[in-house]
């Protein structure tokens, strides 16, 4: 039998090659702002750990770069994705000398890119097995728990980025809460204007590109600027409206930082609600009108639902933008996760960056996955009812 | 009348530009009722010229990098060497448009440090995505009659690439550069959190001190500067496509 | 001359075209029709190499095609297929120009040919030679399309249903000019097509294809008398046989001596239109004329219904 060689194997195994054998793997510090200093796979760890660990991940970059059986590749990526995860945590206890709460211990080089190689043999494994929304979201919900399920046992607890998460543990889940908020909020906000607008759009051809015009103008506005415009306007608005400030609006933190949002999540879903409706097909409303629907009908029971997979999708790049862009909100006192990112790159501080940066990544990377499951969902049943 | 009105305004947005970023000093009686307690109605810490060519400069060099990498990588995934790769990048290019700008920006310093390359990097990453998807779609959405006649007509794999291909895809291609430099374009200010020098610098700054009329010029700077790039890359775009006879509107 | 012998393609398990050998003569016409499916296209590709056969050989004047790399073999072979493939970033003369520029042709050389064959096919070279394909209408697009696969004057010609796209009234035009054409540069043409009428119309011989193999290769008299097959005989239409036996043959053969009554019928029509007139204007003969006008004779009802008559 010949040996066969998978091409993007060869990619996985130079990085797992380069990664466990000549990048650290972890990071010492002796306190949080001095630099680090590298530790490889066999000095981070305990030396069966150290071992076992090097084998597993040669082993994996070996199944990766020869021609295997799918689920050979599936257990070899995600043995070695556990492996990593566990072992990373018992580094980090290892590491820190006993009874010292200055050391910081923080994943190196070597570390990320193992995760990213067998993370990407993981990814390849699972688009060849073209798994259904729903096991998507099913594969979702496992890695999560799987995640949860470590942080709860604190294995991680010995590293930099849980250090910096344990001296700020409320202040992490307010500006968690603050995020989700600003993010979906604004979201529901562009919802209930937006499909209606688009939907006027449609319907009134004049309003059509003046309306688009606009909401494109406003996305090329760069977000804090947009977001440190509307100070002016919303204080105004809280000294002089009755009530206002009452519910919270204020010239700076989070009511800003909504509208800047809301603002931003408009065109998409304007934009994709007139393309949705342009797209029902010219047959299905002519024969609605022809079975004497009024145009209210013919709206909701045959434009709406055959656009719906398209206003869709307009949401979904709405909801993983403003995920993204609720981190700029920190700059105008608007809370979110971003009040970790900026602080850190003012503290230099990388921990507290990832403290920031990573929840915002899962988060919007989750939304993502679980909004293309549904639209293919919508999308395919209404295959099928068509067919 | 209406088809010269759109574009004499384009032309009055960039002449006000120009004006604004070589003598601010003109503007600032008008800026100057947003300022409070007699702070500079016009950004004094630098020239707006130097740093609005700097953005530029950035956003340029960061958008040729991705834009070969994006394409050259694209190419390879349609290539019947390269065909493996195809479903996987899909997922890739899914996966990674799900980062937040700001997450690449802040994950990149510890790895370069602070100043003008994590914003190079953070631009180049998230520019290569709009361009590789639109390239992508592009060369696996080609006519297949045409690439049928290409082949019967004796063109090599790189002939087929070079005069039929790429060119076919050129105003797909285009689009994705569009977009990807109006995302740069504010994207970059973003960098001066980085201590990049760009006009987030301006925007900052007016943040910070809580002056509004700074605000106000770094980012109509900016949106100006992207609505003109916008334009004359739509306008490009439209050209090539027109010649093919695609999207004749 | 082109030399087919047992060429097979397979996929996995499906057999596309199964040990087909078949042998088309210089300057003529050959058409292969069959129902969709029944691998003709295939046979086709096989012959430019567009697919490269599981096994069997295909010899272009004695030499096998695979004796040179496939797009070397292509730049001498004209290839013209459905819906045209023209290029739609080139202008029409940079379209038909493409395989000379491939072969490196002189600048002069390449103008020449470009400007040779759009007069032919009736298109002003000095208007239409810089407009790009979206503005010709569907029937010059696909003349440019054969004028395009006609350029390197290529001694063979591969159609794939090259007037499929084509209304009625154009189609018959786009006929007649490829039969003009063919009279002119003596090209061999092998033409795809699964409309029986074309292909008895434009074929010196007519292989019929059903389910990859080679059903029957014969001239059209000879299917249309005696079809191999059910299938053939479906395929050619029982009711249609004898008026598509009459449209085979000039009227001019069919002249007998004496004079008619009427609007005499032109000697190069068909002997199918001559008894279609005849049957419709309620007359037992029409005068003939050729291309002079000089009277050649007459044919008569009865002379053509024994015509029709399946050929012993």
């Amino acid at each position: 039998m010949t040996l066969r060689f998978d091409k993007l194997g060869i990619v996985i195994a130079a990085i797992v090659a380069y990664a466990a054998l000549f990048a650290p793997f972890a990071t010492f510090r002796a306190n949080r702002i001095v630099p680090g200093q590298a530790r490889s796979i066999l000095e981070a760890l305990p030396p069966t750990l150290g071992m076992l660990l090097l084998a597993i991940v040669i082993v994996g970059g070996i199944i990766a770069l020869l021609k295997t059986p799918l689920i050979i590749r599936l257990a070899a990526s995600i043995v070695a994705l556990v492996a990593l995860a566990i072992l990373i945590g018992v580094a980090g206890a290892f590491l820190t000398p006993d009874g010292n709460t200055f050391a910081r211990i923080a994943p190196a080089s070597g570390f990320w890119l193992l995760i990213f190689a067998f993370t990407l043999l993981l990814a390849d494994v699972l688009t060849r097995l073209n798994l259904s929304p729903w096991s998507r979201v099913g594969v979702l919900m496992i890695a999560a728990l799987a995640i949860a399920a470590l942080l709860v046992s604190g294995l991680w607890d010995s590293l930099s980025i849980l250090k910096e998460y344990a001296s700020r543990a409320d202040s992490f889940w307010a500006e968690a809460s603050k995020h989700v908020t600003l993010a979906l909020g604004s979201l529901v906000g562009a919802v209930i204007v937006g499909i209606p607008l688009g939907i006027l759009c449609h319907r009134v051809e004049t309003l059509r590109a003046g309306v688009l015009n606009v909401l494109n103008i406003i996305q090329t506005i760069p977000s804090i600027a947009l977001f440190g415009l509307l100070i002016a306007p919303l204080g105004w608005v809280a000294l002089h409206v009755p009530g206002a400030a009452a519910i919270g609006i204020r010239g700076i933190g989070t009511a800003p930082a909504f509208v800047a949002l809301f603002l931003y999540s408009l065109l998409p879903v304007v934009a994709n609600t007139v393309v949705g409706l342009a797209g029902v097909p010219r047959a299905a409303n002519d024969a609605a009108r022809g079975m004497g629907m009024t145009d209210r009908q013919r709206l909701l029971d045959v434009e709406f639902p055959l656009a719906f997979p398209v206003i869709l999708t307009g949401i979904r790049i709405v909801l993983v933008q403003n995920i993204g862009l609720a981190t700029i909100a920190a700059l105008i006192g608007g809370g979110g996760f971003g009040v970790f990112v900026f602080q850190g790159v003012g503290q230099t501080a990388m921990d507290l960056v990832l403290l920031g940066a990573l929840p915002t990544v899962a988060l919007a990377f989750a939304a993502a996955i679980i909004l293309d499951a549904v639209i293919e969902m919508t999308a395919t049943k209404r295959r099928v009812e068509t067919a | 009348m209406k088809a010269w009105l759109p574009a004499l305004l384009r032309l009055a947005v960039l002449a006000l530009l120009v004006v604004f970023i070589t003598s601010p000093g003109w503007f600032e009686p008008l800026l100057k009722p947003l300022t409070e307690n007699g702070a500079p109605a016009i950004y004094n810490q630098g020239s707006l010229l130097t740093l609005t060519l700097q953005h530029l400069r950035t956003v340029l060099v960061a958008t040729v990098a991705a834009t070969i990498v994006a394409v050259a990588l694209a190419i390879l995934v349609t290539r019947p060497a390269g065909a493996e790769f195809l479903p996987l990048s899909r997922s890739l290019v899914n996966i990674g448009q799900t980062f937040p700008p700001v997450a690449v920006l802040a994950l990149a310093v510890p790895a370069v440090g602070f100043g003008e390359k994590p914003t190079l990097i953070a631009l180049f990453l998230y520019g290569l995505l709009p361009i590789f998807e639109n390239a992508l779609t592009a060369l696996t959405t080609l006519p297949g009659n045409v690439m049928e006649a290409a082949r019967g007509a004796g063109m090599t794999g790189w002939q087929r690439l070079m005069k039929v291909e790429l060119p076919l895809s050129a105003p797909v291609i285009l689009g994705g550069i569009r977009l990807s430099v109006v995302i740069s374009l504010a994207t970059a200010t973003i960098g001066s959190t980085v201590a990049a020098k760009t006009l987030g610098e301006v925007i900052i700054a007016g943040l910070i001190s809580n002056n509004l009329a700074f605000v106000l010029q770094g980012g109509l700077i900016v949106a100006a500067l992207a609505v003109l790039i916008y334009d004359g890359l739509s306008a490009i775009e439209r050209y090539a496509a027109r010649r093919m006879g695609q999207g004749a509107e | 001359m082109i030399e087919i012998e047992g060429i097979t393609k397979r996929y996995d398990a499906t057999t596309v075209v199964d040990n087909v050998s078949m042998v088309i003569e210089p300057r003529t016409i050959a058409t292969i029709v069959g129902t969709s499916g029944s691998g003709k296209t295939t046979l086709l590709r096989m012959i430019n190499r567009l697919v490269e056969p599981t096994s069997g050989v295909v010899r272009l004047d004695g030499a096998d095609n695979r004796s040179v790399p496939g797009y070397q073999l292509r730049r001498s072979i004209g290839y013209a297929i459905q819906g045209h493939g023209l290029f739609p970033h080139r202008t029409v003369a940079q379209n038909i120009a493409t395989v000379p520029l491939l072969l490196g042709w002189d600048r002069d050389r390449i103008k020449a040919r470009v400007d040779e064959l759009m007069t032919l096919y009736q298109l002003d070279p000095q208007a239409y030679g810089p407009r790009y394909p979206h503005e010709l209408s569907g029937g010059q697009q696909q003349r440019v399309g054969v004028a395009r696969a006609l350029a390197a004057e290529p001694n063979v010609l591969l159609m794939d249903e090259p007037f499929g796209a084509l209304d009625p009234i154009i189609r018959t035009k786009a006929q007649e000019d490829l039969l003009a054409i063919q009279k002119r540069f003596g090209t061999t043409i092998i033409l795809v097509t699964h409309d029986m009428e074309e292909a008895v119309h434009l074929g010196d011989k007519i292989a019929v294809m059903d389910a990859g193999k080679l059903v029957q290769y014969a001239k059209p008299a000879e299917i249309l008398a005696r079809p191999a097959s059910d299938f053939v005989e479906t395929l050619v239409g029982a009711s249609e046989k004898p008026f598509r036996l009459l449209s085979l043959g000039p009227v001019r053969d069919a002249v007998e001596p004496g004079g008619a009554e009427g609007e005499a019928i032109p000697g190069d029509a068909t002997q199918r239109d001559a008894l279609a007139e005849l049957l419709w204007s309620g007359r037992p003969a029409l005068p003939v004329k050729d291309a002079d006008g000089k009277l050649l004779g007459r044919v008569t009802v009865e002379g053509l219904v024994k015509r029709a008559a399946r050929p012993q």
